[in-house]
């Protein structure tokens, strides 16, 4: 299907493209008006909310009855409900960072106005995988993300370890994006297309054990699982999340997270329906794997911010399950899931930083001693937190595990829900270890939170986020549901 | 019944936890307007229950009140709550412990007070909500809910040397145990769905499928029973899974260790009675032997450590594995005594373990020790907390006139029909009971009073007595009158016993006939 280029396809992109042109202004001002504090960040939050407003009415068609997604250039960019569900969750991600970043980037001495304008254009990349409609664009979007991410890793010029998770995820992150990289021209050569659809088309008709065919799919699985965080592929997660100002650690954990699982949908269920057998049986593995080491070794540490993300690995784990459980229950579970997963872990995140002041660095678990009796809010939210990262009722956190171990009961993976079981009760120990330094430990003689005011507008704006979705959970599964429909065949 | 259209099932779940939000808004310095605040709650919700036996149809074994909302309507998630009376006597008990509750920690809390009445007020939504709920998924967030504040509980305000130990061995346990038992529920939705074709967490129409069956360990509904046994197994708790409680009962405050022993413990016994019996009738038979075994175990270790302990708190919990153990005997003899005994002997061992807890706490209040040995011939110095605590053991070891005589007898009774050796089991477990009972009040009220310190102990103040005096009256009460409470429960149980006998039929054939199964073509099929 060659198809012709149409001026009028632009306007189908004009989300991204709004976004794009708001990260020049932002850049543009962080020179011309340098001195004019909170231009930046102000102008950066409208890009982000117009972004939204336009994607909403992007929407609006694709829920009337009978409609069909758009393909537009040739097919490379979609614009299906699936693509809408991550870009919601991109620019929540995006929203919240930009809230916890307002007083903490002044704190650390970061400069300010390249940092929104690189978080913005990162969230382009994003927007781009999820709408990508051939490897080529997918591709594009995630080097776009990627290669903003190695540089806000490294935003805290003065600090070694933030330096390190710069070099570190920049050279872990090239490897992988060439491993990626040579599974495509893998899977170009044997198909002689880079169309999701056409790359589908043609494998159906190959013989289905052609060891090429499997090389791309463990290359590609690999290159996905290093951006995922799956384990093996996740040695570099704690030194990068520890290392990077934890505003990115959270948008890290969160957006760059979710756009990693929209890429392996988009790739694994749009190109290679054909051999689901052979890469389940890979995500299995994988799975098992990322959920008991992910929470395995989240017990043995003290810094909170090494905890999250070894925490980040374990939920990616439960995530995989879902993917692995299949069909529209295990997929929209998955989706419903990220959603999930981006209100509990920014607001975590956010905790962290709440803690972080003049004095007090406030990335051990420790700096949480007597939270509870000295800020009873402050501490109540990171309990909703917890108790979501764990699963239990009544948070978001529990619908989504209910939802993903349903789905693969239903699938016959008994297996692999009893081995997240037990790692849910593993999880509970970790967690509720920082529940009990907040509440059971004497707080510090003088225990200061930042008293930044987006920083608690971010802060109640996940809790109110995991509550909602937790009691009331109804819409949310309805729109995972109505999202995947045009994504499996 | 006006019941139908009155939401007092849904008053009374919710009513603590609108106290508790009430409480927030409380400044923490009024710690005086808080415990009035949560007595008061508490009180109006014991009153507001009282409604229920007084209007409750005695003679039908249907659900009762019943009360539906839509919820999750994507998934097939309702608010279903109903009653019937199996837990008419459960929901009373948790009513009236809770300002109990409330009124043992009067003095004994003094720190963090705000925090520790919404916890109380929250444990006692979620247990209301566990027996109420008839949709799984509703029951299973009500039965999590428990679990949060009662870690606090323990954690925050429980003894400093091993409160934290305890609190999260509790928390794991039962979290695993409950994690297990989802998976169960998940697997029962969806081979239902596939068979009925409507995918609903229902109880009731959850109930009305035959789930297959097999003498095999591996048949579907013998797995489902033992996903949802090992969380109820833990909460009982059965031996060999009773480790958390003897620590968690022990470490936990007084009002901690009445609720856990009072009612968090009967959320297991109730599991068994309202979803494994009725549900998977084949799997209970077939697993009678194994339950037995674990249960009579459960009674004779359990006494036997009694006989043992230093620890007066200890000692009851342990006392607490003894008497559960019996509950669970009856409850598998899975006839009309034995079950009717189990469940009366739930509201009793509530009862009468609660105010043994209330003792312990009192004593501790004074001499701050547990320790058996720092008391002796207390009776002389407290002659009122003496008496009280005489009948409370009387009770416990059932003394005819008292309300344990009632339950052991129809237990004993159930168990004698089934097996005279389980029977001789059981009932060596009484005179272990009666043995450790005693010997502990010999040596901590009888003779002249051991320590110097311990002469100028005073005695129970009217607060303090408030609290137990209730508790004694139902004592006798069901001990005297037990009519009424057994025959509220009798259809219900009938209808458990009926559904029992008709599987018995298959499972006691020559060549047991399989009970049909599609699960292999059924749990495949793609969800509407």
């Amino acid at each position: 299907m060659m198809g012709t280029y149409n001026p009028a396809d632009v306007l189908h992109a004009l989300p991204e493209v709004f976004l794009s042109v708001v990260a020049i202004v932002v850049l543009i001002l962080s020179f011309a008006a340098p001195k004019q504090r909170g231009w930046i960040e102000t102008v950066s939050i409208i890009g982000v909310v117009g972004t939204g407003i336009l994607l909403v009415r992007a929407a609006v068609p694709l829920f009337e009855p009978g409609a069909a997604a758009v393909s537009v250039f040739s097919g490379s960019y979609l614009v299906d409900k699936f693509a809408i569900f991550f870009k919601v969750v991109f620019l929540l991600a995006t929203l919240l960072v930009i809230l916890m970043s307002i007083d903490y980037l002044p704190l650390v001495g970061a400069p300010i106005g390249e940092f929104y304008a690189i978080l913005l254009f990162s969230t382009v990349g994003m927007m781009f995988i999820a709408s990508g409609g051939n490897l080529l664009t997918l591709y594009i979007g995630l080097e776009t993300m990627s290669i903003s991410l190695y540089i806000l890793c490294g935003f805290l010029k003065q600090e070694k370890k933030s330096n390190e998770a710069a070099l570190k995820y920049l050279l872990m992150g090239a490897f992988s994006s060439g491993v990626i990289l040579y599974g495509i021209s893998l899977l170009y050569g044997l198909t002689g297309a880079l169309g999701f659809k056409e790359i589908a088309a043609t494998i159906a008709t190959m013989d289905l054990g052609n060891p090429a065919l499997l090389v791309a799919m463990v290359m590609l699985t690999a290159g996905f699982g290093f951006k995922i965080a799956a384990v093996p592929f996740h040695m570099y997660v704690p030194d990068v999340y520890e290392g990077a100002p934890t505003t990115v650690t959270a948008f890290l954990a969160v957006a760059s997270e979710a756009a990693g699982v929209a890429a392996l949908l988009r790739v694994f269920l749009g190109a290679m329906p054909h051999i689901q057998v052979d890469w389940t049986i890979m995500f299995w593995i994988l799975s098992v794997l990322t959920m008991t080491i992910g929470n395995v070794v989240a017990m043995a540490q003290q810094n909170i911010k090494r905890m999250l993300a070894y925490s980040s690995i374990a939920h990616i784990g439960y995530i995989l399950i879902g993917f692995v459980a299949g069909a529209k229950l295990g997929i929209s579970a998955v989706l419903f899931y990220v959603l999930v997963y981006a209100f509990m872990t920014a607001g975590a995140f956010a905790m962290v930083i709440l803690l972080r002041t003049e004095t007090v660095k406030g990335d051990l678990i420790e700096d949480f001693a007597g939270l509870g009796q000295a800020k009873p809010i402050a501490a109540a939210a990171m309990l909703v937190f917890l108790l979501s990262l764990t699963g239990i009722p009544p948070t978001a956190g529990f619908v989504g595990k209910f939802y993903i171990f349903g789905a693969a009961i239903k699938a016959g993976y008994v297996w692999l829900a009893l081995i997240a079981v037990i790692n849910t009760a593993i999880s509970l120990f970790y967690y509720m270890r920082v529940a009990m330094v907040m509440y059971m430990r004497e707080p510090p003689k003088a225990l200061v939170v930042s008293p930044s005011r987006p920083l608690h507008v971010a802060v109640a704006f996940a809790v109110l986020g995991t509550l909602i979705i937790g009691i009331y959970p109804g819409p949310f599964l309805e729109f995972a549901q109505a999202s995947i429909l045009g994504l499996l065949q | 019944m006006s019941g139908t259209t009155f939401p007092i099932l849904s008053i009374v779940t919710f009513l603590p936890l609108l106290g508790g939000i009430v409480l927030l808004f409380i400044r923490r310095e009024q710690a005086g307007l808080i415990r009035m605040v949560s007595l008061l709650v508490t009180g109006v919700t014991l009153l507001i229950t009282l409604a229920l036996p007084l209007s409750f149809d005695f003679g039908s074994a249907e659900m009762q009140f019943v009360e539906r909302a839509s919820w999750i309507p994507a998934i097939g998630v309702s608010y279903i709550m109903g009653m019937d009376g199996i837990s008419l006597w459960l929901v009373c008990l948790t009513a009236l412990i809770s300002p109990i509750a409330v009124l043992c920690s009067w003095e004994a809390i003094t720190e963090q007070v705000k925090e520790y009445h919404v916890f109380l007020l929250l444990i006692h939504t979620g247990m209301m909500g566990v027996f109420l709920a008839l949709d799984f998924f509703l029951f299973y967030v009500f039965w999590e809910v428990v679990l949060v504040p009662m870690y606090f509980l323990i954690g925050i305000w429980g003894a400093p040397a091993r409160r934290l130990y305890a609190a999260i061995k509790f928390f794991l346990y039962t979290l695993f145990g409950s994690v297990v038992m989802l998976l169960g529920i998940l697997a029962v939705y969806f081979y239902a769905g596939a068979q009925t074709g409507t995918y609903t967490f229902d109880v009731l129409e959850l109930m009305k499928v035959s789930y297959p069956w097999s003498p095999s360990l591996f048949s579907f509904q013998n797995l489902v029973w033992l996903a949802f046994f090992l969380s109820f197994a833990i909460k009982v708790p059965m031996f060999p899974f009773h480790t958390w409680l003897p620590d968690a009962h022990t470490e936990a405050p007084t009002a901690g260790s009445v609720i856990l022993a009072a009612v968090l413990l009967k959320m297991g016994t109730y599991g068994f009675v309202r979803f494994s019996l009725p549900m998977f009738p084949e799997a209970t038979l077939y697993f009678v032997p194994f339950m037995v075994t674990l249960s009579v175990i459960a009674i004779i270790y359990g006494a036997m450590v009694c006989l043992v302990q230093r620890d007066m708190k200890r000692l009851v919990a342990f006392s607490s594995v003894s008497h559960m153990g019996f509950i669970m005997l009856g409850m598998f003899a899975l006839n009309m005594q034995g079950l009717q005994g189990s469940i009366l002997q739930m509201v009793n061992h509530g009862l009468s373990t609660g105010a043994l807890f209330l003792i312990v706490g009192l004593i501790y209040d004074r001499i701050h020790s547990r320790m058996i040995a720092d008391m002796g011939g207390l009776s002389s110095v407290m002659p009122i907390y003496a008496t009280l605590f005489a009948i409370t053991m009387f009770s416990s070891i059932g003394l005819p006139g008292l309300n344990g005589f009632i339950g052991e007898f129809l237990i004993l009774l159930g168990a004698f029909k089934v097996s005279w050796i389980w029977a001789l089991f059981a009932i060596s477990g009484i005179v272990l009971g009666a043995a450790y009972m005693l010997w502990l009040f010999q040596r901590t009220m009888f003779g002249t009073v051991t320590h110097e310190r311990n002469k100028e102990l005073l005695d129970l103040n009217l607060r303090e007595a408030m609290t137990l005096i209730p508790l004694v009256i139902m004592f006798f009460w069901i001990g005297l009158y037990p009519a009424p409470f057994l025959k509220a429960m009798e259809p219900s149980v009938q209808k458990v016993v009926a559904r029992l006998d008709q599987a018995r039929k298959v499972v006691e054939a020559p060549t047991p006939i399989p009970v049909v199964s599609n699960w292999d073509q059924g749990h495949r099929e793609e969800q509407p």
